[in-house]
């Protein structure tokens, strides 16, 4: 499963984080230009592609690959 | 690698101006998903009303035609009886649909215009720094009620949904929650439906869709949904409250 | 070329539709109901859209979409609708989107009268609405210039994508004369060229983005700047008057639509008693004709009579403007819907010339 976080786009805002039952996805060290810091995916393998964190992402920033 | 789940090409390739966790991104996200998965990019006109749902100027990658606060229904009418090929939604909030655009969106609605309506319900208004809206809740603080809306003096959240199915020619009327994914998923069925409806020429739908103001509820994204839970949709409860076949 | 006996409402109706609008939406209100009521019949006749909409309100914004669309629209109205539409002409004009509309007008203010007056031409010519925009405001005195002004304004409204008035009271509205109709134009689809595309979706080559909302200050300022320069080009290109018997004139009526059908007799009376009377009538009300004001010659004209079917005048300023206080401006009228007639003119007239003799 391939995970990828526009970093740009997000904005910290958390709520990828909170759906996802497989705790995939972190508030990531790298802040970005807008100053936030943006998701990232910090257990990639736990991942089953479910997709709940694109669903609630009000960014678009999260996209999904088998 | 086939994709799961992608960006809309609907959508335009920039953040959104919305506030982090505002959930007028996922409404917003929905309906270019929609847009892509109906190919209506080249025939979709959003009609914007003035607020936080104007941004959506940055955002959807179609036609934009923006209308003077509380207008959208009227707008829409017009755009949509000048181009009835075009697949035309007017995206509104609370404000500007349940307060000054009263009379637009129950004269469209009774007149059963061929369009969707998108009502972002999220009981404030945000773009101007939190006053009450119609749909404000008892008992609620916002800028204009700082010590909580009191029905003796402002009456009672207004329930569109059912107001609206009042009248007999809408189509199809919806409410729904942003709050968590399994209702994200539902409303993105109930627009799905609306927009084949208006496509079939079925007439007036409507959608409702429940959602947050972080920056002017005074709670983070994540608190905002668990108020949603706790309140807004107490208030407002969620089901379809019109569809008719014939 | 048809002829024809037709009510100016009417007229105006079927000069929109001659001039190729295929979308109209209004509310009811006295004296412009023939307007809608003739457009409830013919829009369907010719495959366009009319819409009595829940106000006027709601009717202007309906226009506002479908010029959004790219068609040529329309609605009606008289003071107090024209009142509700202004944030809808405000945005018309912000967003640089064609449209007509007509203002049949009434006494007034406030609920004022259903009879005709011209109580609304500060509110035509100085602001519709807030924001410092202008429209095109043509002036119709007789139901054939009511035909061949709304059809030139839908000319005017496309060339500047802008919107343009028609202002007449309801006297034109009301009354009946033979008339010619232009020919029938091929509704077209108007490209949209505001500034919004450009700002929101420059990527976007195949989408408009029609919005009088530019959000930035400095691309505001830029739009602002460019209406500044294209009411610099209407007072250039296209002020409309009539100049009725100045060539001699010693005393110069000002007046427009159903006022100057008065002056034209008046005129004609004072004349017979040797009063050189004349007229300056006129058609484009914005863009005003300043500079035929300007041309007239200060040795030979004593006074200037601004005479309107409003009390005070409205035109006053204006006129002032013109001759630059060179030439003193006395004021003749009636208000509230009360008939001015010629006599009324004249008397004014001749008062001011027995007051200049003592």
């Amino acid at each position: 499963m391939k995970i990828t976080i526009n970093a740009e786009f997000c904005k910290s805002c958390g709520l990828c984080i909170d759906v996802c039952k497989r705790d995939v996805l972190e508030i990531g060290p790298e802040t970005n230009s807008k100053g936030y810091r943006a998701v990232v995916a910090a257990h990639p393998e736990h991942c089953v592609g479910c997709s709940v964190c694109a669903v609630m992402c009000p960014e678009g920033a999260i996209a999904l690959k088998k | 690698m086939d994709a799961l789940y992608e960006r809309p090409k609907s959508l335009t390739n920039r953040a959104t101006a919305y506030c982090p966790g505002c959930l007028h991104g996922v409404a917003t996200r929905l309906i270019a998903e929609l847009i892509d998965e109906l190919d209506a990019r080249a025939d979709t006109v959003a009609v914007l009303p003035v607020g936080c749902g104007t941004l959506g100027m940055f955002h959807f990658n179609t036609d934009i035609v923006v209308s003077p606060h509380g207008r959208t229904p009227a707008v829409a009418t017009g755009v949509k009886r000048s181009a009835p090929e075009k697949l035309v939604f007017s995206y509104q909030g609370d404000g500007d649909l349940a307060a000054i655009g009263l009379a637009e969106i129950m004269h469209a609605a009774n007149r059963g215009e061929n369009f969707t309506v998108i009502f972002i319900n999220n009981g404030t208004y945000g773009m101007t720094g939190g006053q009450m809206a119609p749909t404000t809740l008892v008992g609620q603080k916002s800028t204009t009620t700082p010590e909580g809306r009191n029905p003796a003096e402002t009456g009672y959240p207004m329930m569109m949904c059912e107001i609206l199915s009042q009248l007999r020619a809408p189509r199809y009327i919806a409410r729904f929650s942003l709050d968590c994914p399994a209702n994200v998923i539902q409303a993105k069925k109930g627009l799905r439906k609306s927009f084949e409806l208006q496509r079939a020429g079925k007439g007036f739908t409507f959608v409702e869709l429940l959602s947050n103001c972080p920056t002017n509820w005074g709670l983070s994204p994540l608190e905002c949904l668990e108020w949603m839970r706790e309140n807004t949709m107490k208030a407002f409860p969620l089901g379809v409250f019109r569809d008719r076949e014939d | 070329m048809e002829k024809k006996f037709l009510k100016g409402n009417e007229a105006v109706a079927e000069a929109a539709i001659l001039a190729g609008c295929r979308f109209f939406a209004g509310y009811p209100i006295t004296p412009q109901n023939e307007i809608p009521e003739y457009m409830a019949r013919r829009m369907p006749q010719v495959g366009g859209v009319f819409l009595q909409g829940e106000s006027e309100t709601a009717s202007v914004c309906m226009v506002y979409g479908a010029a959004a669309m790219g068609k040529l629209a329309m609605t009606s109205s008289s003071g107090p609708g024209i009142s509700l539409k202004a944030e809808g002409i405000s945005t018309l004009a912000g967003a640089q989107l064609p449209a007509v509309i007509v203002n049949v007008m009434r006494g007034g203010p406030g609920l004022g009268t259903i009879q005709a007056a011209q109580s609304d031409y500060l509110h035509a010519t100085k602001a519709m609405g807030h924001g410092g925009f202008r429209v095109l405001v043509l002036a119709p005195s007789t139901v054939q210039e009511a035909i061949d002004l709304t059809y030139k304004a839908f000319g005017l409204a496309v060339k500047y994508q802008n919107p343009a008035v028609v202002l007449m009271d309801g006297w034109i509205g009301s009354m009946m004369e033979p008339v010619t109709l232009p020919e029938a134009k091929e509704p077209v689809k108007n490209a949209y060229t505001g500034w919004g595309t450009r700002y929101y979706n420059p990527s976007g080559t195949d989408v408009d983005v029609v919005t009088s909302c530019l959000l930035e200050p400095d691309r505001q300022e830029l739009l602002n700047i460019h209406f500044g320069e294209m009411y610099e080009t209407w007072a250039r290109d296209e002020v409309m008057a009539e100049e009725y018997m100045l060539g001699d004139a010693e005393y110069v009526i000002v007046a427009y639509g159903t006022a100057a059908r008065a002056a034209r007799t008046a005129i004609g009376s004072l004349r017979e008693k040797g009063v050189k009377a004349g007229m300056l009538r006129p058609i484009s009300l914005y863009p005003f004709p300043y500079d035929a004001l300007k041309r007239l010659d200060k040795s030979r004209v004593r006074c200037i009579l601004d005479t309107e079917m409003t009390l005070p005048v409205q035109m006053k300023d204006d006129i002032r403007l013109g001759v630059t206080d060179a030439i003193p401006v006395h004021s003749c009228g009636r208000s509230g819907g009360v008939v001015l007639t010629n006599e009324d003119i004249e008397d004014a007239l001749l008062r001011i010339i027995e007051e200049e003799g003592k």
